[in-house]
């Protein structure tokens, strides 16, 4: 910079009057310095200004001269400009007018009560959070009831189809899912079981392990990860391009119309993925067995259907309705939390499937232990 | 007219999409300090044009120069030099939803060499004070703005680098007449205190009576005729005489008769 024939050049004449001789180009390149040099100058007794050998001046030359100014009339003294070029006023007028007069405060610091009134904040909003969930669960109830009272309030086709998006889509993966989950379970217990000679109880472990847990829990998360995202998604833009409120205004019921058939499809949907992930599982099981173990498809089937209660069928379906109704009721709420911004929607749509897979194994969790209490 | 008053020129400007053809052999000068208004009916291609002039669209045929510059021919390095020249505002603001209002107008400045964070805060507070906002939109996101507010912001960041050129696209749409008034107020003011050539694309009759020195008719894929607001009465041409001679354009005459825009 030093080499820069244009930086601003500055004189200070004081005999009697101060009298501050301004050249150069004062623009964005250059006020850097400029401020700098402008910033040193105390602001005790009047100014004046001559800008006669003033070669460039941009908006943020112009602001470092209103900065001044600005200075010398807090502390009561006057500046004048002299020699000022037309276009140059001009520019100033504009700048002068338009500097920010506040200096903001540094921002206050965070004390022990900040800190408490923040916990209770997230508290709050976690109690208010779990609130607007049970609010579309009752809502969902609600509907649903007159649904059954009204028959002609509901919307079948769209039921049919949401069943369609559910669960007929989801089959291959499920299954596939299921069907791997179930060749990766034989091939581990069997390379285990064998060092006891036990082979044979890979049967069991197999079909208690996919039957009473893993069949439905990993079915539940593949469901929440496709479905509670969709649901956001549809549900939030839907929101975000005003369709809830027109709905409203329509007279038409949005939790009749958007949720009763999606949380009911899945109601009615997961159960049969579960199902179908159930017997994926056994098959794939038995599959490796064979191939591993050389258990034949005979003896698996006759252990399978000697050794094994149906009870642990109806462990693992039993929680179906719950985790349906746990990934509606999510995907459905933070569709309708989606604000008028497609980065809310995308942010609500994480959130959902976050939250449905939490919430889903930590359910799973209660089930497991809610049955081991009750001897089941 | 010298050459080096023409802010803008462009010669001769084919732009295709497809077998759609949107301009064709389309010619037009920008003075130097004017604010030409660029009119048109909907899908004429002001937006097209604009967006062309600063190099979003390459066009099929054709020379554009801004400021002396071949764009066509010029090198990397000196078209980044001409894009610190202009400064654009797209309709919405086209602000980036990640960052703060204030964030926003610090971007370009970024791009300048040994320019202290402090200062660079104080100039990006500045420009927002003079788009017309208020302080306390500073720390704000855009998406906890009104479509003015973004507007204004959008102004604010394009004028950062104290361009020689501002290209605005519809100012006014979507404000109501208040804010449309006032950002009409507040780019002639800028335009005048800070000396920019403002190419300015709009449909709005009160914007071009208030703001416009020439005004720039596009239809027939080219620019049909150039020249103040009263030259366009006189224009015989069906498009250009419903446009300003319908009865909004009479209201607007008659508004902008009542209060004179100040002359410098």
């Amino acid at each position: 910079m030093a080499a820069d024939p244009s930086a601003p050049r500055m004189r200070l004449d004081d005999d009697g009057e101060r009298v501050l001789h301004l050249g150069g180009r004062l623009d964005l390149a250059r006020v850097a310095m400029l401020q700098q040099a402008l910033a040193a100058l105390p602001a005790e007794a009047p100014l004046a200004v001559d800008l006669a050998d003033v070669e460039a001046m941009d908006t943020a030359g112009a602001w470092a001269l209103a900065c001044l100014a600005a200075r010398h009339r807090a502390a009561d003294q006057s500046v004048t400009w002299r020699n000022i070029a037309p276009g140059h006023a001009a520019l100033l007028d504009t700048v002068t007018q338009a500097l920010p007069q506040d200096t903001e405060a540094a921002p206050p610091r965070t004390s022990m009560t900040d800190r408490l009134e923040q916990i209770g904040r997230a508290a709050f909003a976690g109690l208010t959070f779990l609130l607007e969930l049970l609010t579309i669960l009752g809502l969902f109830a609600d509907r649903l009831v007159q649904a059954v009272r009204r028959p002609r309030a509901f919307r079948l086709t769209s039921l049919v189809h949401h069943c369609h998006e559910v669960g007929v889509k989801a089959v291959p993966i499920v299954a596939l899912m299921a069907f791997l989950i179930g060749v990766v379970l034989a091939f581990q217990g069997s390379s285990q079981l064998r060092q006891f000679g036990a082979e044979v109880f890979v049967v069991d472990l197999i079909a208690i392990s996919v039957l009473r847990e893993l069949g439905i829990l990993l079915t539940a998360i593949i469901v929440a990860g496709r479905t509670a995202s969709a649901f956001t998604a549809a549900i939030g833009s839907m929101k975000m391009r005003e369709e809830v409120d027109a709905m409203r205004t329509l007279g038409l019921d949005p939790a009749q119309v958007l949720f009763v058939p999606r949380i009911l499809a899945l109601l009615l949907m997961l159960p049969i993925l579960g199902l179908i992930a159930n017997v994926a599982g056994l098959f794939g099981g038995a599959l490796m067995s064979w191939v591993e173990l050389g258990l034949s498809p005979g003896i698996f089937r006759t252990r399978l259907v000697e050794g094994i209660s149906a009870t642990h069928v109806l462990v693992g379906l039993s929680k179906a309705p719950v985790f349906a109704l746990i990934i509606g009721v999510v995907g459905c709420h933070a569709g309708m939390k989606v604000q008028s911004n497609a980065e809310s929607l995308g942010r609500m749509t994480s959130a959902a499937v976050v939250t449905a897979i939490f919430t889903v194994i930590v359910a799973n969790a209660a089930f497991s232990v809610f049955y081991a209490q009750i001897g089941v | 007219m010298q050459g080096s008053d023409i802010a803008i020129r462009v010669r001769g400007l084919c732009t295709r999409f497809g077998t759609h053809s949107v301009h064709e052999g389309l010619d037009l000068d920008v003075r130097r300090g004017e604010i030409l208004g660029v009119v048109g009916g909907s899908g004429t291609g002001k937006s097209v044009l604009l967006r062309t002039i600063v190099g979003l669209q390459r066009p099929a045929e054709g020379d554009i120069s801004v400021l002396g510059t071949d764009l066509a021919r010029a090198s990397e390095a000196d078209r980044q030099a001409l894009e610190q020249r202009w400064g654009v505002m797209f309709q919405d603001g086209a602000l980036f939803s990640a960052l703060t209002v204030r964030e926003n107008v610090e971007v370009p400045l970024r791009a300048v060499p040994g320019l202290p964070a402090s200062i660079r805060r104080a100039l990006a507070d500045l420009k927002i004070a003079m788009a017309g906002l208020k302080p306390v939109a500073r720390g704000k996101f855009p998406s906890e703005l009104s479509g003015g507010m973004r507007k204004r912001a959008g102004l604010a960041r394009a004028l950062a680098l104290d361009p020689e050129i501002v290209f605005l696209d519809e100012p006014t749409a979507g404000l109501d007449p208040i804010g449309a008034a006032e950002f009409d107020t507040l780019i002639r003011g800028l335009s005048r205190s800070l000396g920019l050539t403002v190419f300015l694309v709009t449909h709005d009759l009160d914007t071009l009576h208030a703001t416009c020195d020439r005004v720039a008719v596009l239809a027939e894929r080219r620019v049909l005729v150039t020249g103040t607001m009263a030259e366009m009465l006189d224009v015989d041409h069906p498009w250009v005489r419903d446009y300003f001679h319908g009865p909004r354009a009479r209201a607007a005459q008659a508004d902008a008769a009542a209060h004179p825009k100040e002359k410098t």
